[in-house]
């Protein structure tokens, strides 16, 4: 099919292509052999999800779902958190179409409309995020379907609807601070504000429930009698999106007018001022040279604290990566939380956070340890410079270590107060899955710029599941191992391993200098 | 043995990729000189240079720079040479001067004596207003003179450059030029890759051509013209060895010849 160039049809047709492309280069690392087994786990992944799932939504089916105000208060606090998973991506995809230089300096000193093009990349990050939403809730959705009939497919276009004003807010949201923060504040700011968003919601709603109910279900908040007496009537405004998703056309037709409406009126009014806003992000960091204060003496370093302190400071001037390490520790703030209120319980209760903990410290590591080892600007610098690459490395891997040290010793410190043995393991395991997650990202070593961060998982499949399964793995085994199930603990502990092993010996080697 | 009075001493050097990219090389570069490299795209210049820095291994020969083995003790080799590559390698977010201590800690200079060398190399290069700022903002002719200050902070003995001066605007290459000649006058030995020939023609006292991983020619500018029995400029020079150089590689071109 092909269309009149510089066409809406035909920006859409050409952003789609490299959509398509992009992902199936993200998912197959290149390789096209990898697309059937990638298509394999896909579907094994989506079964496992669809019968956890139906294991979940079963006994809550089982007497039959009314739409009375319980259900229509879980229903919409559940929608909530989804939604705010929708604003964050949508956020996020928004600020790249005015960041991303790629091909804007092309369309931009072209003849064609800029207009035109921000309708389509707007239309295109509606879709993206609808298609997330949809990645995220099918499972339930369809274990609804099968279990309680058709209706529950309405849960579709209202997601569409959600999706559609999401992405309205998140233009108008990039708008808002193009005008009173200006563009080079803007990517920073949006990204941490897609950072909170994204886990502030859930975060609070957890925060609530251990506060109030004593434990780390979010789901306790929204079964709770009080709240639900205290909410708007059942035939109120507020429920149509749930009422929507339980079958009411009516409330479905109001939504999804709304949604497109919200959403075209948007496109219509930030269209006029997408190309100058665009001209405006591109052209900041021409313009800007940010002057960093105290750049004073040189202070006597000796090799090692010259390479650690250089990695200091590039992590704490990533906007992004900042944002993302806010991320991560606003997920830690729960099981911190959940530490602080069970203060003096007994030491069981501390088996909820433990896993969380282990996780964390992997997932943080890996992150920190791919810009630190693979993320380096000046990777000739320093292999010419006369310091041997075992220094290199060993001062890089200690820079991501005082880290991940200072993220995580407050929380074992707090847990240090009510039960040594607990924190003693949290942290023991907190090390191994931190010093896995590292060694992983050193086998798989690649040198590339910072600015490739998003795109590291493409330099191998294998290190990001691998990182993922130790890090799961080690978990499972912390947790264990806190419970007293040492024998049972060797089961998880034999599969992190494992994955270990299976990276090392997939890992390229012999090839560096 | 290798010569102690040579700055580089290249053996039957030999590298390749999918296919021969260096081979059986050998190349001598007096201390003190400035010798250009020359050659096609494609023609392993800067895989020769990059063995010389010890970004790359060699498969085989020798390389030594002032007498060190560069196999035998790459960190003492290291510790005398410097690396200056057609794109700069700079840290977005560090500031010219967090990004001069950076290297002089790396080549293990003491401290006090680097800031006022790094300070120095930045008003000589015109950088002051910059001093403080990331080098995130910069343009590519300014980012270069960050990458030459960082190659000069730690007083190398010899510099290797690969085209130093693609993308520089005329009054950043004049400086970069003044510079390096500068340096030579100060006895450090300079080996640079270029495309403009006029600034080999100027710039080098020997230069010499490489084409399929060989080096075809060398000379200075005088012997090269002998060579080919023609008073003329280098690029015609140039062209004429690396026509002669593809005939002899490809008996189908040296048949229609």
């Amino acid at each position: 099919m092909s269309f009149a160039p510089a066409t809406m049809p035909w920006f859409a047709a050409h952003e789609a292509r490299l959509m398509w492309r992009d992902a199936v280069a993200m998912m197959t690392g290149g390789h096209r052999t990898r697309r059937l087994v990638l298509v394999g786990v896909l579907a094994l992944a989506a079964l496992l999800l669809h019968l956890m799932a139906d294991a979940i939504v079963g006994p809550w089916v089982a007497g039959g779902v009314a739409a009375d105000k319980p259900t229509l208060v879980l229903v919409t606090g559940i929608g909530l958190l989804l939604w705010t998973v929708m604003l964050s991506q949508a956020l996020e995809s928004v600020t790249r179409a005015y960041y991303t230089r790629a091909d804007l300096d092309l369309i931009l000193s072209s003849p064609a409309s800029s207009r035109q093009l921000f309708a389509v990349r707007t239309g295109i990050t509606a879709v993206t995020t609808l298609l997330l939403a949809c990645l995220l809730a099918s499972p339930v959705v369809d274990a609804l379907v099968l279990r309680d009939g058709p209706r529950w497919l309405l849960a579709y276009p209202v997601l569409a609807a959600l999706s559609a004003i999401g992405t309205a807010i998140a233009v108008l949201t990039t708008l808002a601070l193009f005008r009173f923060a200006g563009p080079r504040r803007t990517r920073l700011v949006a990204q941490i504000i897609a950072a909170i968003v994204g886990a502030g919601f859930v975060i609070g709603i957890q925060a609530v429930a251990i506060l109030h109910f004593g434990n780390m279900s979010r789901f306790a908040l929204f079964a709770d009698p009080e709240l639900v007496a205290a909410l708007p009537a059942a035939d109120s405004l507020v429920w149509a999106p749930a009422r929507a998703v339980l079958g009411d056309v009516g409330a479905l037709a109001g939504l999804a007018v709304i949604g497109a409406g919200v959403l075209a009126a948007t496109i219509a009014l930030a269209s006029v001022t997408f190309g100058r806003h665009a001209i405006a992000a591109t052209a900041v960091s021409a313009r800007h040279q940010k002057q960093v204060h105290g750049g004073g003496r040189f202070r006597p370093r000796s090799q090692k604290q010259q390479l650690r302190v250089k990695e200091w400071k590039l992590l704490a001037r990533d906007p992004w990566l900042l944002s993302q390490t806010l991320m991560q520790i606003l997920y830690l703030v729960p099981p911190a939380l959940y530490l602080w209120i069970s203060y003096g319980q007994s030491a069981g209760t501390y088996v909820v956070v433990i896993p969380v903990l282990v996780m964390a410290a992997g997932q943080l590591s890996g992150g920190l340890s791919w810009l630190a080892i693979s993320g380096e600007d000046a990777h000739d610098l320093v292999v010419t410079a006369p310091v041997s690459p075992a220094t290199v490395l060993a001062a890089k891997i200690e820079a991501v270590g005082t880290v991940i040290v200072l993220v995580f010793a407050p929380i074992i410190a707090l847990m240090l107060f009510a039960s040594l043995e607990l924190a003693a393991i949290t942290a023991a395991f907190a090390l191994v899955s931190s010093s896995s997650a590292t060694a992983i990202q050193l086998w798989f070593r690649q040198p590339m710029r910072r600015a490739m961060f998003r795109r590291r998982q493409v330099a191998s499949r294998v290190s990001t599941i691998a990182e993922a399964l130790s890090s799961i793995f080690w978990a499972g085994t912390a947790v264990l191992v806190a419970g007293g199930q040492y024998l049972v603990a060797l089961l998880p502990a034999a599969l992190a391993a494992l994955a270990l092993f299976v990276a090392w010996t997939l890992s390229p080697r012999g090839q560096r200098v | 043995m290798p010569d102690a009075a040579l700055a580089l001493d290249i053996r039957g050097l030999s590298k390749r990729f999918d296919r021969p990219v260096v081979t059986d090389l050998d190349l001598a570069v007096r201390a003190g000189e400035f010798y250009a490299l020359l050659g096609p795209n494609g023609a392993g210049k800067t895989t020769l240079l990059r063995m010389v820095a010890g970004l790359l291994q060699p498969e085989a020969g020798s390389i030594s720079v002032f007498g060190i083995d560069t196999r035998a003790d790459p960190l003492a080799a290291k510790s005398i040479v410097a690396w200056v590559s057609d794109e700069p390698m700079v840290y977005d977010r560090l500031t010219p001067l967090e990004y001069l201590e950076f290297v002089a800690g790396l080549w293990k200079m003491d401290a006090h004596a680097a800031e006022v060398r790094a300070r120095e190399l930045i008003g000589w290069l015109g950088l002051g207003p910059h001093a403080n700022a990331r080098c995130g903002g910069f343009s590519k002719g300014m980012l270069q003179k960050v990458a030459l200050a960082g190659a000069l902070v730690h007083e190398p003995r010899l510099i290797i450059l690969d085209e130093p001066l693609t993308g520089l605007d005329a009054g950043s290459a004049r400086q970069v030029k003044q510079v390096l000649l500068e340096k030579v006058r100060q006895g450090v030995t300079v080996i640079m890759t270029t495309h403009i020939l006029e600034v080999a023609e100027r710039m080098a006292e020997r230069i010499g051509v490489i084409n399929h991983g060989r080096l075809v020619a060398e000379g200075t500018l005088a012997e090269l013209r002998a060579r080919i029995g023609r008073e003329t400029t280098l690029e015609e020079i140039f062209l004429d060895l690396v026509a002669e150089t593809e005939m002899a590689a490809d008996p189908a071109v040296a048949a229609v010849a």
